[in-house]
């Protein structure tokens, strides 16, 4: 990567960021994030219940969660480009489409890890009234991250799709609804009945849950790690199919 | 500076743009004409490497837009049709934007984004949001975006589109002071902007070039061209026509009411006559002893020749 190339998207990436930050969306995630993930960990989740030291209860809900808010964060990346005519702008710029790619994709990730970061205290109030592993918290957050990247991916993907933010929005929606029920438990036991388990063994390793779940017991396994690398290269990749395809 | 080879573009079953070729070299300020639709905005966005072509190519400094396009877009400086820009960035944000990306850093920065500040008056509204400003503004911001590192070739779709008078007169003479060191091509629908701006216009219809000449040429098109228009205070229009029918260059003579109420017009048998016209003219009336109040020669009408051009065979007379 030559220099210019690591300029370009780290303006790109900054511009994103502002603009972030200048629209109200990004405060209305940010509480909404907040609000609800406190409210499924200690109230749906049963934190002081269970009396053990650790955010099981809180990572349970990450793909759920993710399912409705990260669509929301990434469906305007391409879709604004497009309606408000901006997108002409930056792709005459002497910028690479995978540049212009990266960089939003990277601004919008950045901000969703500090969404995250933002659950410190859930963290503080575990180390406090217990000894919990904090590697397996450690872990449970990196799996929360990639899996925020690799929704992200599909909703830059959608974004780049249409110019209108909601449909942007439903078709991701429904994309990380797939990845989220492909390996859903009572979703796979209803397929026990008719299928063989080497098709569902297939379509569960298409599933994010199958791989998210390898975070939360503390383990970093390479292929749950290039499972959510994958989906998020292949994303980006896609978007940048798209975006060479349809550019008016 | 800009070459354009055989250019096509489909879109489906439609050619909106067919088989154009022509060159625009450094020192020339090129008018892209032709009515909606006509394929002008479809043309610029090939040549800034927004669109593949279908067919043909473009190149810009040596450089061909699809096989090398950073360096060709490098040299290049669009203001797209919609003069889009980021409306949630202040005018100073999103200029200093486009120098990064254009690789400007430091204090070149600083001072690229004060030339064109004061190049298209933005000093005012600097630190404004763009949604917040008024459409000549916003066309403005845009416009400075695209000379910010002061560009070799200069693309702008309806540049003066949605300006105030005095803008649109600003705009104009930057157009014809940038055209002196850069290649430079706008499209407009004003084709006053042809005579006010351009050393050379190129009229299009359905894909096609159907004109390229310089503004003097493109109205030397124009029926009304190389014919004299009389005026001769109390005499009838209908005698003048009947005197002036009589001389041997004039083809056909017509009393137009617009010009005033005795105003005749003589068209010549022959365009290059034109001069010795109107010498038979004068002659014809200092025998006669007609009073003359006007007499000039046409240079021909813009708008008459880019209706011929352009209106559908059907819709033509």
């Amino acid at each position: 990567m030559n220099p210019q190339s690591l300029a370009n998207i780290w303006a790109i990436a900054k511009r994103e960021t502002v603009s972030y930050f200048g629209s109200p969306v990004a405060y209305v995630f940010l509480v909404i994030f907040l609000l609800l993930t406190g409210f499924f960990t200690f109230t749906v989740g049963n934190f002081f219940e269970r009396g053990e030291a650790s955010l099981a209860s809180f990572f349970t809900w990450h793909p759920w969660l993710y399912l409705v808010l990260v669509p929301a964060v990434g469906m305007r990346l391409w879709s604004e480009e497009r309606r408000s005519g901006t997108i002409e702008l930056l792709l005459t710029m002497p910028v690479n489409a995978w540049e212009a790619i990266f960089g939003k994709f990277l601004a919008s990730w950045f901000f969703l890890a500090i969404g995250l970061a933002l659950t410190f205290p859930v963290v503080l109030t575990v180390n406090w009234l217990g000894d919990p592993d904090n590697g397996q918290i450690f872990t449970g957050y990196l799996g929360s991250f990639f899996l925020a990247g690799a929704y992200l991916s599909i909703a830059g993907l959608t974004s780049a799709l249409t110019r209108n933010q909601v449909v942007a929005f439903i078709l991701a929606v429904v994309v990380c609804l797939f990845l989220i029920l492909a390996g859903f438990n009572p979703v796979t036991d209803m397929l026990t009945r008719w299928a063989n388990p080497a098709v569902i063994e297939t379509v569960a390793a298409f599933s994010v849950m199958t791989h998210f779940d390898g975070f939360q017991k503390g383990v970093i396994d390479s292929r749950d790690l290039l499972f959510f690398l994958s989906v998020t290269g292949f994303a980006l990749f896609a978007t940048a199919l798209v975006i060479r395809n349809r550019r008016s | 500076m800009i070459r354009i080879e055989n250019l096509t573009k489909t879109f489906g079953r439609n050619t909106v743009v067919d088989n154009l070729s022509f060159n625009v070299e450094r020192g020339e300020v090129l008018g892209f004409l032709g009515p909606n639709g006509a394929g002008k905005s479809t043309t610029m966005r090939m040549i800034t490497g927004f669109l593949p072509p279908t067919f043909g190519r473009v190149s810009v400094g040596g450089h061909y837009v699809v096989s090398e396009p950073l360096a060709a877009k490098r040299l290049i400086g669009y203001l797209p049709e919609s003069a889009a820009s980021y409306g949630d960035m202040t005018v100073n944000g999103f200029l200093s934007f486009v120098a990064e990306l254009r690789g400007i850093s430091g204090d070149a920065r600083r001072r690229a984004v004060n030339r064109v500040v004061d190049l298209c008056f933005l000093e005012n509204v600097l630190y404004q949001s763009i949604d917040t400003l008024s459409k000549g503004y916003r066309h403005r911001t845009c416009l400075a975006q695209a000379l910010i590192h002061d560009p070799e070739v200069l693309i702008m779709d309806e540049p003066t589109d949605g300006l105030d008078p005095n803008q649109k007169h600003e705009v104009r003479n930057l157009i014809r002071e940038m055209g002196k060191t850069k290649a430079v091509i706008f499209s407009t629908h004003i084709l006053e902007e042809v005579d006010a701006a351009c050393t050379r216009a190129i009229i299009i219809d359905r894909g096609r070039i159907v004109a390229n000449g310089t503004p003097g040429e493109l109205k030397a098109m124009s029926e009304a061209a190389g014919a004299v228009t009389l005026a001769a205070r109390g005499v009838d229009a209908a005698l003048v026509a009947n005197k002036l029918g009589e001389l041997p260059d004039v083809a056909r003579c017509e009393a137009i009411p617009a010009a005033g109420p005795d105003a005749v017009r003589a068209y010549p048998r022959d365009k290059t006559a034109a001069p010795l016209l109107a010498r038979a003219v004068i002659e014809m009336a200092e025998r006669e002893n007609w009073r003359i109040e006007q007499l000039r020669t046409e240079e021909g009408q813009l708008d008459e020749v880019f209706r011929k051009l352009t209106l559908p065979d059907t819709v033509k007379k």
